[in-house]
């Protein structure tokens, strides 16, 4: 072998923030190259991802407040996870965390229907909260209990909350004012409830301002709190954690915790706002894509803003390409999959370098020239 | 309620076929995971064996070859997951979560244009004079060719593991790689195949999804299959034949949970639906539980990186 890979003493810092970058434009090229295959312009469909939703006149009144609406989401929910991947707690069920916290808060502001008051909304908030972490709780319990793998739990539960959320909208929570078609009322449209857009036409709704709150407390967290110290270093090297008197019990309820809770109040303020009702298509996938974003922002929840942003980018921009190139929703999952791979397979060149292996040339030269 | 309308015969054969996907898929992963590797991304090769599979199927109206081209899906997205984490050295978990995500992506889009077709029936191989006996006959020997070959598959695997030098130096790279790196194996090699084989596997079981036990193409279709397979492993304490059990009782509750459903009992359909998914976590729980007191212990190596050269 002529390359020679060697782990870095310490992580490139410049690198660090490279790689994703790296990452995005391997995406796009291999992207294209799927565009290309599908028979579409490849710098069309790259140019409407990621370029118009933002920049094009015409398109983007209506791309900006997507943008952040559905950045919001996946930015909560991967803040949560990335505490969790941290100290290597694979919380994978945020979809399904997600769909419980929407559910409690959804069913409290429904059981109060038609109160005005306005501490409903502040209850449903913490209901929000409550249903996530709730749900989070169940692989937390068991794997401290039972050392039960939390990856396959949390994943099974959402198959679960998918059919409580199926038997709520044609069930317990339907309209009773609906004519029998499933579904809830329409919580944005009960004051009480409604998370509607603070400054019109920006996308600005209570869960934005909520998100950006948790970016910087969690920045915060991470940097200066001694529990934001011990999961970098129960994930690292978990026996020196051990030895120090870290308490992982402690840190596996906290990271699903955190995550649970976020993925709860996520799918609350989703409730209230941009979906309005318990449906069952009201999920949409934000909890897997969350895992992209935690990844994609280098489990830094500076870098997760970041993340979430682009990530809500291909979303806002994969629905114009379908709109004007007709390119399937499915070819946006594909390249955020894509994504995915090659962000961590360019981690490669942050904790090791790689070289090469000029001397063993030089020795082989050596060697044929003797001969 | 009426349960005499079953017959019990067809309802075993049934269920054997109803498990078959997640016995092949969940035997793919546990070669893996016996060389140390976990990958977690079943599910994505599960149904983008399943969408390939059908295409060619559809394409040719050769199931067999529909068959071969699932296990060289399985295989193509197992390749991804190799390259990624044996030689860019990637979190397996991680990349595992990337390959189901992608693969699930992949199979949608490739399969727009297949939703309501239906496949060329894949023949049952009614296996002379055995196939008469009464009752037996109906529950063992009328079934078709992959079904004959995943018990085949089990009882080769449980071989290859107990009595093959082959197997052994897999079991070795799993427990131990740097050692077995020392011994002079090649370590990378050796996951690099476990994880195609795995791939194949899965990719199969996924083929089996869409030309037999469904038979049809459905966005999303494994629903879960893949992950039940990966806590199959885990049940099955990496033991061959346990696996053949276990996958035999998931195929019985998802059968039972069909049929019940199909009886119009007066329990909710969303909660029989959920019932496969709860007895996995309670599955989980009882052996991880039942873990702590006797170590059957997983591969020592399982999940980690391997950072020689």
């Amino acid at each position: 072998m002529m390359l020679k890979i060697e782990p870095r003493k310490n992580r490139s810092n410049f690198l660090e923030v490279s790689a994703p970058i790296i990452a995005v434009f391997l995406t796009m090229i291999f992207g294209g190259v799927l565009f290309l295959s599908m028979g579409k312009n490849p710098f069309e469909a790259i140019k409407l991802i990621f370029w118009d939703p933002i920049m094009s006149p015409t398109f983007s009144e209506y791309s900006r407040p997507q943008l952040v609406i559905k950045a919001a989401p996946l930015i909560l929910i991967a803040l949560g996870l990335s505490f969790g991947f941290r100290a290597n707690i694979w919380n994978i069920g945020a979809e399904g965390q997600y769909i419980m916290g929407a559910l409690i808060s959804g069913s409290i502001g429904l059981a109060l229907y038609p109160l005005d008051s306005m501490f409903i909304f502040p209850l449903m908030i913490l209901g929000g909260i409550i249903g996530g972490i709730f749900w989070a709780m169940i692989p937390a319990i068991l794997k401290i209990r039972f050392n039960t793998n939390e990856i396959l739990v949390s994943l099974m539960l959402v198959y679960v909350a998918e059919q409580i959320l199926a038997l709520a909208s044609v069930g317990f929570l339907r309209n009773p004012e609906g004519l029998g078609f499933p579904g809830s009322r329409d919580l944005s449209k009960y004051p009480s409830a409604a998370n509607p857009e603070l400054i019109a036409n920006s996308g600005m709704h209570m869960g934005v301002i909520f998100s950006i709150i948790a970016v910087i407390v969690l920045t915060y967290f991470l940097i200066y709190h001694r529990l934001g110290f011990q999961i970098k270093l129960l994930g690292q090297a978990p026996k020196a954690s051990k030895f120090s008197g870290v308490n992982s019990n402690y840190i596996i309820i906290f990271c699903l915790g955190l995550s649970g809770g976020l993925a709860g109040v996520a799918g609350m303020f989703e409730l209230t706002g941009p979906a309005g009702l318990i449906n069952i298509d009201f999920n949409v996938g934000y909890g897997f894509t969350a895992i992209i974003v935690a990844f994609l922002g280098r489990l830094h929840p500076i870098g997760i803003l970041f993340a979430g942003l682009l990530m809500s980018l291909t979303y806002v921009g994969g629905e114009l390409a379908q709109f004007m190139l007709n390119i399937p929703a499915a070819a946006i999952q594909v390249f955020q999959g894509m994504l995915l791979f090659f962000l961590l397979s360019t981690d490669l060149l942050v904790s090791y370098k790689i070289s090469l292996n000029i001397s063993n040339l030089n020795n082989k030269k050596l060697k044929s020239m003797k001969e | 309620m009426d349960f005499s309308d079953i017959n019990f015969s067809l309802l075993i054969a049934s269920l054997i076929v109803a498990a078959t996907p997640i016995l092949l898929a969940a035997l793919g992963e546990l070669i893996t995971e016996k060389s140390g590797v976990l990958n977690l991304g079943v599910e994505g090769m599960m149904i983008f064996g399943a969408i390939s599979g059908f295409i060619v199927t559809i394409e040719t109206n050769n199931p067999w070859l529909g068959f071969l081209c699932s296990c060289i899906g399985g295989m193509l997205l197992a390749s991804i997951f190799a390259v990624v984490t044996q030689i860019f050295r990637a979190n397996q978990v991680a990349s595992g979560l990337a390959l189901t995500l992608f693969g699930l992506g992949l199979s949608a889009l490739l399969g727009q244009s297949y939703t309501g077709i239906k496949p060329v029936a894949f023949p049952d191989m009614h296996i002379p004079i055995l196939a008469d006996i009464p009752i037996i006959g109906i529950i063992l020997f009328q079934h078709d060719f992959i079904v004959y070959f995943s018990i085949f598959a089990v009882i080769s695997v449980y071989f290859l593991f107990r009595n093959s030098h082959f197997g052994l130096i897999i079991k070795a790279v799993g427990e131990n790689h740097d050692s077995a790196h020392a011994l002079g194996y090649k370590v990378i090699l050796i996951r690099f195949f476990t994880i195609l084989i795995g791939g194949a596997f899965a990719g199969l079981g996924g083929g089996y999804l869409s030309l037999v036990r469904v038979p049809q193409w459905t966005e999303g279709m494994t629903a879960g299959a893949g992950w039940i397979a990966l806590a199959l492993v885990v049940f099955a304490s990496w033991q061959p034949f346990r696996l053949l059990i276990g996958a035999y009782i998931f195929g019985g509750i998802t059968l039972l949970q069909l049929n019940l459903q199909a009886l119009g009992l007066e329990i909710n359909v969303a909660l029989l639906s959920m019932s496969p998914y709860l007895v996995t976590i309670g599955v989980l729980v009882f052996m991880s539980a039942r873990r702590n007191k006797n170590s059957l212990d997983a591969p020592r190596s399982l999940g980690k990186t391997f950072f020689g050269l």
